[in-house]
């Protein structure tokens, strides 16, 4: 059985997405900036994704500018924001790579930054993050919904306090969108990053949205396109298929929501029943998004469970995709308290519509048995602590 | 920037993907479990930096060959499958023989690692190669007595320190720049060149760790420059 539960790493296309790109590869394959009727066709094309994509957050169209990608949506956002004097950034301890590493990279500029922790369930510490915003503060970046452990911040809050403080506020909704609703106006964001291939949209595009007030330093130079924000001929067919992906995520949520919340419930109970085993991040719905199990395996090590699961067909990944290369566990395990061998031993889950309950009973039941195989093997195992070994083997002298 | 060293495939490393011999070492792995009537035994390495393994040895105290031997890892693909090869290739051979058998033959054995899984590879090799010194300081095989701490003894032991973006060992790509013992603190300074500063941290990690387990060092402090 092949089973994807990798989607907050990246989706499937929807067949509609796919069908709405269709015509701009091979027939409207117009440059939006030329002046004929192929241009204009393209132009069109763009304008009416625009506006789609701004409907379904609460904004209006000119107040979107499409990226390359939520990574590049983060870097204009954060580079673009911190140019007018203030020299202050203030952040969490789990954002994205594309957000922390950004912020981290500022220093070198000259900016001071913040990082704020997060108590066990992943939850900003707003007092903490209100008493560090001050007239020197340029930018507040905190990520909407997480990409490891699915923990929803309070934006609303923290909007109404950057707003009362005068200061810029940025947040990450790349996972967030069309899993929890968006409003940009309600929650009081100036900036807001959106990721087309984590909803059913294609790769190689991605959107941020500017507060019309808003001065950014314009980043990538050249042409005149995006309003002069972004240069670059535009991915016509991404936009198109990113705001179809939108427009259907948006409309049919409700029903989405409701359906990976139930499977993944399912899943998690199921997952729980193995010995040793613990979810990371909030457990009740309200708090969390609503297709993300990240689960902790006791010794056990992730990769190598990973690993053999993807010999069963199951696609699943350690912590982020993006930070399973490197050595260190991940950072926003770590933030949360974990240490760093039950960090080591966990596995993020995620689902999508079409994951089914058939689907869920057979990963449970092949990590069940993938689970007790690798503790069968390993050097560690419970009430054997790493001191075990050594002190037996003085004993063996 | 060179990437990957010379055995290794280039698509592999980049991608993290791993060889058909390391999946099948993985998947199947030989000699795993637990020797029963083992002569010696080692562990190595420890949960909280990913991998920890423990090397049982069955020796012919006459003809000092290895008859048997079996491990067990809590570690990823990498290490579990260079365990298990190089378990393997050790197996049958004289402790003189096996000595010889270095992590990287057992990579290339396995047709190449991502170099930043270098060091799981590492890992394996040290287990046993602890388990073979063990036995031999049991049974007084060792000649000439204990080897002393000297800078030389040293830069031999840094060798086992991978480079986790190149996949090279330190003392190969140049980055020991200078060695000092004194009454038992070792100080080294290493130059990052052009590697990545978030790798900092892991190479000073393996370092305290390789340096410290040896015999008469009581401090190891590790200094960077770019
Ligand atoms: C929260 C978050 N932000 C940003 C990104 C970056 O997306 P992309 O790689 O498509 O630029 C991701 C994807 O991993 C993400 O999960």
């Amino acid at each position: 059985m092949k089973v994807y539960m990798d989607n907050s790493a990246t989706t499937r296309m929807l067949s509609e997405v796919v069908e709405a790109m269709q015509p701009h590869f091979t027939e409207k394959y117009g440059n939006p900036s030329s002046l004929h009727y192929m241009g204009i066709e393209a132009e069109r094309a763009v304008d009416e994704s625009r506006a789609k994509l701004a409907e379904c957050i609460n904004a209006e169209p000119y107040e979107i500018i499409f990226t390359g990608s939520a990574t590049e949506a983060n870097n204009l956002a954060i580079v673009g924001a911190c140019h007018a004097g203030r020299k202050k950034i203030i952040t969490s301890e789990i954002e994205h790579s594309s957000v922390g590493k950004v912020i981290r990279n500022m220093e070198r500029r000259g900016f001071e930054t913040v990082f704020i922790g997060v108590d066990e369930e992943g939850f900003v510490d707003l007092k903490e993050l209100e008493k560090k915003v001050d007239g020197n503060t340029a930018l507040v970046s905190i990520i909407h919904a997480n990409h490891e452990i699915g923990t929803i911040q309070n934006l609303e809050a923290i909007g109404k306090m950057c707003k009362e403080k005068e200061v810029l506020f940025h947040s990450d909704a790349s996972q967030s969108f069309t899993k929890v609703p968006i409003d940009v106006k309600k929650f009081g964001v100036d900036l807001l990053t959106l990721n087309s291939h984590k909803i059913h949209g294609p790769k190689g595009v991605g959107a941020l949205y500017v507060r019309k007030e808003v001065k950014l330093e314009k980043q990538v130079h050249g042409g005149m396109q995006e309003r002069n924000w972004r240069a670059g001929t535009e991915n016509v067919a991404g936009m198109v298929g990113f705001a179809k992906a939108a427009e259907i995520g948006v409309r049919e949520m409700k029903r989405n929501v409701a359906k990976m919340q139930k499977l993944r419930n399912a899943l998690v109970e199921g997952l729980l029943r193995i010995e040793n085993a613990q979810l990371n991040g909030p457990e009740s719905d309200d708090k969390r998004l609503c297709n993300i199990a990240n689960i902790t395996f006791n010794y056990v090590e992730g990769e190598a469970l990973l690993m053999r699961l993807s010999e069963q067909g199951i696609c699943v990944s350690t912590g982020s995709a993006c930070s399973s290369k490197s050595l260190q566990p991940s950072h926003v395990l770590k933030a949360l308290g974990l240490k760093h061998e039950q960090a080591h031993g966990s596995l993020r889950f995620s689902l999508s519509k079409f994951n089914s309950s058939e689907e869920v009973n057979y990963v449970i039941k092949m990590v069940e048995k993938e689970v007790a195989e690798l503790r069968k093997l390993s050097a560690y195992a419970p009430g054997k602590k790493a001191g075990y070994y050594e002190e037996r083997e003085q004993a063996f002298e | 920037m060179r990437r990957g060293s010379r055995h290794l495939n280039s698509d592999d490393v980049m991608a993290l993907k791993y060889t058909k011999k390391v999946m099948d070492h993985f998947l199947h792995p030989r000699n795993m479990g637990e020797l029963k009537d083992a002569d010696v035994e080692a562990t190595d390495g420890s949960p909280a930096c990913g991998d920890m393994m423990t090397i049982g040895l069955k020796i012919d105290p006459k003809t000092h060959k290895i008859l048997d031997v079996k491990f067990k890892s809590y570690g990823c693909a990498s290490n579990i499958a260079t365990a298990s090869v190089i378990t393997e290739m050790v197996k049958g051979r004289t402790l003189e023989e096996a000595k010889k058998i270095k992590w990287n033959a057992a990579a290339e054995e396995l047709d190449g690692l991502p170099p930043v899984k270098m060091h799981c590879s590492v890992l394996a090799a040290k287990t046993l190669m602890d388990a073979i010194r063990k036995y031999e300081k049991m049974h007084g095989l060792l000649e000439g007595g204990e080897e002393e701490l000297s800078a030389e003894n040293i830069r031999l032991e840094l060798r086992n320190i991978i480079n986790p973006e190149m996949g090279i060992d330190i003392v190969r790509l140049k980055m020991v720049k200078g060695i000092s013992v004194k009454k038992g603190v070792v100080k080294i300074r290493i130059s990052m060149g052009n590697t990545d500063r978030v790798y900092e941290d892991s190479i000073r990690e393996e370092i305290e760790e390789h340096v410290k387990a040896m015999r008469g060092v009581k401090r190891v402090e590790v200094g960077f420059s770019t």
